[in-house]
C-alpha cells in the first residue's frame, strides 16, 4: 500500500501545524518547534517575499500568499495574519519593511520586528504606511485564521470560527478540530465541532476504518451537510480502454447509448480525443467546407441549385473528399464500428471500496428518510395550500352554498379586506397591533360593503341566480376599478410581524413559514365559528329556516330581509378576514380577487352546497391534489392548476352534488 | 299477470331514511282509468316520480308494454317517447310560447334535434292541433300566449299536450285543484274522454271529483297500498277512515 | 316564384331589416374607406370596425346559447379565442417560411427542406427557447387543413365538454361557473411556455397575409371588413332560421322548464349540446376573423373575464333577440374603444378631474348592474314591436 506513506507524511505535517497554532496561543515555545522552524527562511524573509501582493491586497492574488505564510510555519504567522486582517500591519517606506507599530504621545510611532517583537526603530507618520485589506480579504484571511480561533479562550470566538468551518471545510481543519475538540467545554459546541469532525473524517480520516465508522455514524441523518459531503465520495470519472480493463475501483462498465450519463455522441467524441478515431463532422462543419469549395456555382461539379437536399450535400461532401478537398466523416457503420472496439468504464475517484460501499449505504438510509420527510412536506403544503382555499371560500359557502346568492364580486370582497388591512397599516405603524387592528377593521368594511349589496342589488334579484350572477360581476369590474384608481395598478405591501416572520423548520427537508401555520389555524378558527353560528345560534337556525322556505318563515316571525341581510353581511366580512390573511403572503393587487374567485366557487361546488363541511372536504382535496400535480412536475404550477381544473370538471361527473351532498327533496333542483 | 300495461313491482325508495315508497306493487291494464287517493306524504308524487324516471327507487321493478322494458335505468325523455305522459301538479306549460307552439311541440313527431331543425309546418300537423285546441276548448285561443291563458286553461293547455303526445298511459297530478265547479265538470269530461283510448291515471285530493270519474280507486299510505277498489269501498274501510281522520 | 328564403325574409321582417342595414354599413364603409373610397374612415378604424363585426358575430352566437337555450356560457370567448389560434399558426408559419425562403437566397447554398423547416422552428419559437415545431403544428403549413380546424378544433372541445357537463345535468349557475373554469384551465395551460403555441408572448404579425407583401394594409383590412360582415350576414341568418324553427322553440321551451321539455320525450341534453357546439364554432369563426385584424393575439385574450364582457354585451343588447346581442356588441366594444382610446373628454370636478381611461371599467360595471336591475331587456327591447312577424 504505497498510497498510505504519503497520507501518513501529510498527517504528521499536519499536525506539526496544529501543534504550532496551540503552542502559539499558549505563547510558550517548544524545543522541536523550533528546531523545526530554524530549518526554514525566516519569517520576516517570508512575507517580505509577498510584500507586494500584501500591500496591493486583492482577494484574486491573496490566497497563495496566506498559505504561504501559514505553510512557513512559524509560531507568528497566525498572529501576523491576524494583525494583517486588523488593519494593524505597517511597512516602511524607506526599505518596504513590513512592521507593527505603536504610537506614543509625542506623536513618534515605535516599529516592532513582526518575528521577535523588539523595536526595530522609530519614524515619522509620513514615514510609514498603514495597510488596510478590503472586507473580501479580511473574510478570506477570516477563513485562514478559524482553525486557530477554535482553541480560543472566548465562546464567542470559537463559535465564529465553527461557523466559518462548517461553510468551507477543508482536510486542514481535521486536525486543529480534533485539538480543539478535546478541550471544549460547553456542550453545544462540542456537539457541532463532533458533528464537524465526523464530517471531515469521512472524507480525510487516516484510514478507512476510521472513514467507514464516520459515514457509517450518519446514516439516516438529513442535514444538506451529510449529503453534501456524501456525494463527492462516489463521484465517477468515465474512462474508456481498447483492451485491458485498466485498474480501480470501479462503478460499473457502460454501453454507449444505453445509459443517460453515456450517449454515443460522448462516447465518441471520447475515442477522438484518444486519437483512435476520426471526428465525427456536424452537418454545419461540413456546409461549412462545400460553401468554401464553390467555384463557379458549382461545387465537385454539381450545379448549386440542385444541392438543396441533404443526400446530394452528402454526395457532394464525397466528391470533395475524393479530390483531397475535404476531411473523411466517418459514416455511422465507421462510429458503431469504433464504439464497438473500445469499452468504457465509470470509476470512482474513490479508491476505497469499503468507503464507497459505505457511503451507498448511508446515502440510500438517508434516501429513504428524506423521501418520507418529503411526503411529510408535500402533506404540510397541501395542508396549507388547503387552508388558503378554504379561508378564500369560506365566506362563499355562506352566501352561495346556504343562500344560494351567487356572488361574482365575493373576489373582491377579499381584495377590500387586503387593502382595508393596507390603508390600517399606513396609519398604524406596529405591525402588530396593526394587523390586530386590521382583521376586525376588514370585516367591518367588506360587511358594510356585503350588506349594501345584499339590500340595493340582490334582494332585487332573489331566485334568478343567473341574473345575480350577472349583477354582482357588475359590481365585480367597477370595484376592482375603482381600487386601481385608487391604490394603482402597482402591488401594495402587507407585512406581516415580525413573530410571523421565518418558518417553522423541523429538520433540513420539513418547514413551513408560520404564516402558513397562522392561516392553517384561522381556517381551522373559521370552521368552527361558522360551524357553531350555523348549527348552535338562532343566527344560524333563522338563517336555514330562510333558504328553505322564506315564506313559512316569515309566517313564524322571522323577518327574512334581515336575516338575508345579516348572512349575506357575514359572509362577505369573513371574505374581508380571508383578504388580510391573504394579503399577508400574497401582493395586494386590484386583481388579488379575481386570481381567487374560480377557485372558491369550484372548492364550494366540489365540496357540496349548503354545509360548511363539504367547503373543508372540497378546500382539502383541491389544496393536496394540486400539490400532488406539482409534485410530479415541479417547474409547472400553471399546468397543474389546468390539470386541477380538468379534474374538477371530470369530478363533477360522477359527483354532481359534490363531495358531501344532500340527498331527497332537500337538494332541489 | 300478463297483459298489464304498467307492472310496478315491489318498489321502495327513501329519502335520508325516511321511506317515501315501500314496496310497492300494482298494475295498471290497457284502457283502465283509476284514481289515486292518499293524505299528504302519502308518495302519490313520488310514485310518478319513479314511474316517469325522475326518480330511480332503491328497490323493486318497473316494467311496460307487451315487450315488457324495465323503466329503471330510461331517461325521462326515453319513457316520454314510450308513450307515458305526465300532467304536474303545478299547470307548466310554456308561458312564454302561443298555445299553438305548445300543442306543435308535444304532437307525436320525431324528436330528435334534425327532425325538429328541418320540421315542416304541415296541413295535417295543423289539422290534429285544431282538433285537440278543440277538445280542450282552447280553439279560440291559439294564437294568445299560453301565459296569458287563466289557470283553469292553462291546465286543459297542458292535457292538451299529454293528448297530443299520444301517450298509453296519462299520469295526471291533481288535475282540478285551484279550478272552478263548471271547469271541474269540463276536466272530468276530458279525463273520461281520454280514458275511452287509452290508460289514465289520476292523482287527486277531491272526493267529488273522483266520485264523478267513477273509476276503481287506490288508497295509498306510507308508501304502499292501503285499500284499493270502488269509492264507495275503500271509504267504507275502517283503516282509510284512520288514516284519513288522523287515527 | 319566390323561394323559401325570400318567403322567410317576408315573414320575418327584422331578419330583412338586419341584412339591409349591414349591406347599407358595408356598402358606405367601402365608400369612405382609404382603399376604395374618398378616404374619411381611416384604415385603423376600418379594421376596428371590422373587429366590432366579429365581436357581433359572436355575440349572437352567446345570444342563442343563452337568450334562447338558458345556458349562461362563460366560455365561448375560449373557443373565439382558439378559432383565433388556428388561423394565427398558418398565417404566423407562411409568413415566417416567406420571409426564410427569402432570406435563403442570399445564402452561398440553397437550403434543403429541412433546414428551411429548421429555420422557421427557430424564428417562432426561439422567443419561448424552443426550436422543434410541436405536434399540434403538424398542419400548420396547409391553409386547407387549419381553416378546417378552426371548426373542428373549438368544435371538439365544446362537443366534449358539453357532453360532460350536460350528461351529469349541471345548470344554471354551476354549469356558468363550470364552463368559466374550463376557460381559465384552456388560458393557463396557453400560458405555459411549452404549450407548443408560444406560452404569453401569444401569435403575432396576424396582420399580414402571406403572398400578399406588396398589397396595402388599408386594402387588406378592408376585405377582412367584408369577411367579416359576410359572415355576420350569414351567421344572422341562420341563427334566425333556427330561432324560428320548431327547433328554436324546444330550445326556449328548454330554457323556460328544461324538465317538462323532458317529460314531453325531448333528449334536453342532445339539444344543448347541439347549440352549445354550433354556437363554439360560430365563436370560433368569429375568432379566426377578427385576430387577422387585430395582429396578435395571446393567452390574456381568453382570461374568463373576457367570456363575461361577451355576457355583458349580450345583457346590454337584450337576451333572446339576435338584433339585441348585435346592437349590445357593437355599442358596448365601440363605446368602450372611444373611451378607453382616450378620445372622451374628461370631467373637471374641482380638484379632481375624471378621466375616462380610469373611469370607464366603473361606468360599464355600474350601468350593468342597472340594466340588470331595471332593463333585463336590454336596449334590445325598444325594438321589440320590429319583430312582430315572429310571432305568427
Amino acid at each position: 500500500m504505497p498510497r498510505i506513506v504519503p497520507a501518513f507524511f501529510m498527517c504528521f505535517l499536519l499536525a506539526l501545524i496544529g501543534v504550532q497554532a496551540v503552542a502559539h496561543a499558549q505563547s510558550s515555545s517548544q524545543p522541536s518547534s523550533q528546531s523545526s522552524s530554524s530549518l526554514l527562511p525566516s519569517f520576516q524573509a517570508v512575507v517580505q517575499e509577498h510584500f507586494a501582493q500584501i500591500k496591493r491586497g486583492s482577494v484574486k492574488t491573496a490566497q497563495p500568499v496566506i498559505e504561504a505564510i501559514q505553510a512557513s510555519q512559524s509560531p507568528v504567522a497566525n498572529d501576523f495574519l491576524q494583525k494583517w486582517q486588523a488593519k494593524a500591519l505597517w511597512y516602511r517606506k524607506a526599505d518596504n519593511r513590513l512592521v507593527s507599530v505603536k504610537s506614543d504621545d509625542k506623536k513618534r510611532y515605535h516599529l516592532f520586528d513582526l518575528e521577535t517583537g523588539q523595536k526595530i526603530g522609530e519614524a515619522d507618520k509620513k514615514e510609514i504606511k498603514q495597510i488596510k485589506p478590503n472586507s473580501g480579504l479580511r473574510a478570506l484571511l477570516g477563513a485562514a485564521l478559524a482553525p486557530s480561533h477554535l482553541a480560543s479562550d472566548r465562546r464567542s470566538v470559537r463559535r465564529a470560527s465553527l461557523d466559518v468551518l462548517a461553510r468551507d471545510p477543508k482536510a486542514a481543519h481535521l486536525q486543529p478540530l480534533r485539538l480543539a475538540l478535546g478541550k471544549e467545554s460547553d456542550a453545544a459546541l462540542k456537539a457541532r465541532m463532533m458533528r464537524l469532525e465526523r464530517l471531515l473524517t469521512m472524507q480525510y480520516g487516516a484510514d478507512d476504518g476510521q472513514r467507514v465508522a464516520a459515514i457509517k455514524s450518519f446514516s439516516g441523518d438529513l442535514g444538506l451537510d451529510v449529503r453534501a459531503r456524501l456525494n463527492p465520495i462516489l463521484t465517477t470519472r468515465l474512462i474508456v480502454s481498447q483492451g485491458d480493463v485498466p485498474s480501480g475501483n470501479f462503478a460499473q462498465e457502460l454501453k454507449p447509448g444505453e445509459s443517460e450519463r453515456l450517449p454515443k455522441e460522448k462516447a465518441y467524441a471520447m475515442l477522438v480525443a484518444k486519437g483512435w478515431a476520426l471526428a465525427d463532422l456536424s452537418e454545419r462543419e461540413k456546409k461549412q467546407v462545400l460553401e468554401a469549395n464553390i467555384i463557379d456555382g458549382r461545387i465537385a461539379d454539381i450545379a448549386l441549385k440542385d444541392l438543396a437536399s441533404q443526400e446530394a450535400r452528402e454526395r457532394a461532401y464525397l466528391a470533395l473528399v475524393k479530390a483531397g478537398k475535404a476531411l473523411p466523416d466517418p459514416s455511422e457503420a465507421d462510429i458503431a464500428a469504433a464504439l464497438q472496439k473500445a469499452r468504457f468504464y465509470a470509476l470512482y475517484e474513490e479508491s476505497s471500496t469499503e468507503v464507497v460501499k459505505a457511503a451507498r449505504e448511508t446515502l440510500s438510509s438517508i434516501d429513504l428518510r428524506v423521501k418520507i420527510s418529503q411526503a411529510i412536506d408535500l402533506f404540510l403544503d397541501g395542508l396549507s395550500l388547503a387552508s388558503i382555499f378554504f379561508l378564500a371560500a369560506i365566506g362563499l359557502a355562506i352566501t352561495f352554498g346556504v343562500m344560494g346568492v351567487i356572488n361574482m364580486a365575493h373576489g373582491e370582497f377579499i381584495m377590500l379586506g387586503a387593502y382595508t388591512g393596507y390603508v390600517v397599516q399606513q396609519i398604524i405603524t406596529n405591525y402588530t397591533l396593526s394587523i390586530l387592528v386590521a382583521i376586525p377593521a376588514a370585516f367591518l368594511v367588506t360587511f358594510i360593503a356585503g350588506i349594501a349589496m345584499e339590500r340595493l342589488i340582490i334582494r332585487h334579484l332573489y331566485h334568478r341566480p343567473l341574473e345575480t350572477l350577472l349583477a354582482t360581476f357588475g359590481v365585480s369590474i367597477a370595484l376592482q376599478q375603482v381600487a386601481k384608481n385608487s391604490f394603482g395598478t402597482q402591488a401594495r405591501p402587507l407585512t406581516a410581524p415580525d413573530w410571523l416572520d421565518g418558518a417553522l423548520v423541523i429538520n433540513d427537508v420539513i418547514s413551513i413559514s408560520w404564516i402558513r401555520v397562522a392561516i392553517f389555524a384561522l381556517s381551522l378558527l373559521f370552521f368552527a365559528m361558522l360551524w357553531f353560528t350555523l348549527n348552535k345560534t338562532r343566527l344560524g337556525l333563522e338563517t336555514r329556516a330562510v333558504t328553505q322556505n322564506p315564506r313559512m318563515a316569515a309566517s313564524m316571525g322571522i323577518n327574512p330581509d334581515r336575516i338575508n341581510m345579516l348572512t349575506f353581511g357575514l359572509g362577505s366580512g369573513i371574505a374581508g378576514i380571508a383578504g388580510v390573511a391573504i394579503g399577508l403572503f400574497a401582493k395586494v393587487t386590484s386583481e388579488l380577487g379575481s386570481d381567487y374567485i374560480v377557485q372558491s366557487f369550484m372548492t364550494v361546488v366540489v365540496g357540496g352546497v349548503g354545509n360548511i363541511w363539504g367547503t373543508l372536504a372540497g378546500a382539502t382535496m383541491i389544496g393536496f391534489l394540486q400539490k400532488s400535480i406539482e409534485w410530479f412536475n415541479p417547474s409547472n404550477t400553471l399546468a397543474a392548476q389546468t390539470f386541477m381544473i380538468i379534474f374538477i370538471i371530470i369530478f363533477i361527473q360522477f359527483r354532481p352534488r359534490g363531495i358531501i351532498a344532500l340527498k331527497g327533496r332537500a337538494a332541489g333542483d | 299477470m300478463s297483459g298489464a300495461l304498467l307492472e310496478v313491482d315491489g318498489v321502495s325508495v327513501s329519502f335520508d331514511g325516511f321511506k317515501a315508497i315501500n314496496a310497492l306493487s300494482f298494475n295498471i291494464y290497457k284502457g283502465e282509468l283509476r284514481a289515486i287517493i292518499g293524505p299528504n306524504g302519502a308518495g302519490k308524487t313520488t310514485f310518478m316520480d319513479i314511474i316517469t324516471g325522475k326518480t330511480r327507487p332503491d328497490e323493486g321493478d318497473v316494467r311496460w308494454g307487451e315487450d315488457n322494458i324495465s323503466l329503471l335505468n330510461k331517461s325521462e325523455s326515453d319513457i316520454a317517447c314510450l308513450g307515458i305522459g305526465r300532467k304536474f301538479q303545478k299547470p307548466t306549460v310554456f308561458e312564454d310560447q302561443s298555445v299553438k307552439d305548445n300543442l306543435t311541440m308535444a304532437l307525436k313527431n320525431k324528436r330528435s334535434p334534425l327532425a325538429v331543425l328541418f320540421y315542416q309546418r304541415n296541413d295535417e300537423d295543423q289539422q290534429k292541433v285544431a282538433e285537440l285546441a278543440a277538445d280542450i276548448g282552447l280553439l279560440e285561443q291559439l294564437a294568445r300566449r299560453a301565459g296569458d291563458l287563466s289557470h283553469g286553461q292553462k291546465q286543459w293547455l297542458e292535457i292538451g299536450m299529454l293528448l297530443a303526445q299520444d301517450p298509453q298511459l296519462l299520469l295526471v297530478d291533481e288535475p282540478a285543484a285551484g279550478m272552478t265547479v263548471d271547469e271541474r265538470n269540463h276536466t272530468v269530461a276530458l279525463l273520461k274522454k281520454a280514458a275511452k283510448s287509452r290508460a289514465v291515471v289520476v292523482v287527486e285530493h277531491d272526493m267529488d271529483f273522483i266520485r264523478n270519474l267513477e273509476c276503481k280507486v287506490i288508497v295509498l299510505h306510507e308508501g304502499s297500498v292501503l285499500a284499493e277498489g270502488s269509492l264507495d269501498h275503500v271509504t267504507k274501510d275502517q283503516t282509510v277512515v284512520d288514516v284519513y281522520l288522523g287515527r | 316564384m319566390k323561394g323559401p328564403l325570400t318567403l322567410f325574409l317576408l315573414k320575418h321582417p327584422s331578419a330583412l331589416i338586419f341584412l339591409s342595414i349591414l349591406a347599407l354599413f358595408t356598402l358606405l364603409v367601402s365608400l369612405g374607406s382609404e382603399a376604395l373610397g374618398s378616404g374619411f374612415i381611416s384604415t385603423s378604424f376600418i379594421k376596428t370596425l371590422g373587429k366590432t363585426l366579429c365581436f357581433c358575430l359572436i355575440a349572437i352566437a352567446m345570444d342563442l346559447v343563452w337568450g334562447y337555450c338558458g345556458i349562461l356560457s362563460l366560455g365561448h370567448f375560449a373557443f373565439f379565442g382558439l378559432g383565433g389560434y388556428m388561423i394565427g399558426m398558418w398565417l404566423m408559419y407562411e409568413r415566417t417560411r416567406l420571409i426564410v425562403v427569402e432570406a435563403a437566397q442570399q445564402a452561398p447554398l440553397p437550403l434543403s427542406a429541412q433546414e428551411i423547416q429548421d429555420a422557421i422552428g427557430t424564428q417562432i419559437f426561439g422567443v419561448v427557447g424552443g426550436a422543434d415545431f410541436p405536434l399540434i403544428w403538424g398542419f400548420s403549413h396547409l391553409l386547407s387543413v387549419q381553416l378546417l380546424l378552426i371548426l373542428l378544433v373549438p368544435g371538439l372541445l365544446a362537443l366534449i365538454f358539453g357532453w360532460l357537463a350536460f350528461r351529469s345535468r349541471v345548470t344554471g349557475v354551476y354549469l356558468s361557473i363550470l364552463t368559466q373554469a374550463m376557460t381559465l384551465a384552456l388560458s393557463l395551460y396557453l400560458f405555459q411556455n411549452d404549450s407548443g403555441l408560444r406560452g404569453n408572448n401569444g401569435l403575432s404579425g396576424l396582420q399580414n397575409l402571406p403572398g400578399h407583401e406588396q398589397t396595402p394594409q388599408a386594402l387588406i383590412s378592408l376585405w377582412f371588413f367584408w369577411a367579416s360582415a359576410f359572415a355576420l350576414g350569414l351567421g344572422y341568418l341562420l341563427l334566425k332560421l333556427i330561432v324560428e324553427s320548431k327547433m328554436g322553440n324546444v330550445i326556449r321551451a328548454i330554457r323556460d322548464d328544461e324538465a317538462r321539455v323532458r317529460f314531453l320525450g325531448y333528449h334536453v341534453e342532445t339539444y344543448k349540446l347541439f347549440i352549445f357546439t354550433l354556437t363554439a364554432i360560430l365563436a370560433a369563426i368569429a375568432g379566426a376573423l377578427y385576430y387577422p385584424q387585430a395582429g396578435i393575439i395571446n393567452p390574456a385574450e381568453m382570461a374568463p373575464i373576457a367570456s363575461i364582457y361577451l355576457a355583458v354585451w349580450v345583457a346590454i343588447g337584450g337576451r333572446g333577440r339576435l338584433y339585441g346581442a348585435v346592437i349590445g356588441a357593437a355599442f358596448v366594444s365601440l363605446l368602450s374603444s372611444w373611451f378607453t382610446g382616450g378620445q372622451a373628454p374628461d370631467i373637471a370636478l374641482g380638484s379632481y378631474s375624471i378621466k375616462w381611461v380610469d373611469w370607464w371599467q366603473v361606468l360599464l360595471g355600474v350601468s350593468f348592474v342597472a340594466v340588470t336591475l331595471y332593463a333585463p331587456k336590454g336596449i334590445g327591447g325598444l325594438f321589440d314591436h320590429f319583430d312582430k312577424g315572429a310571432e305568427k
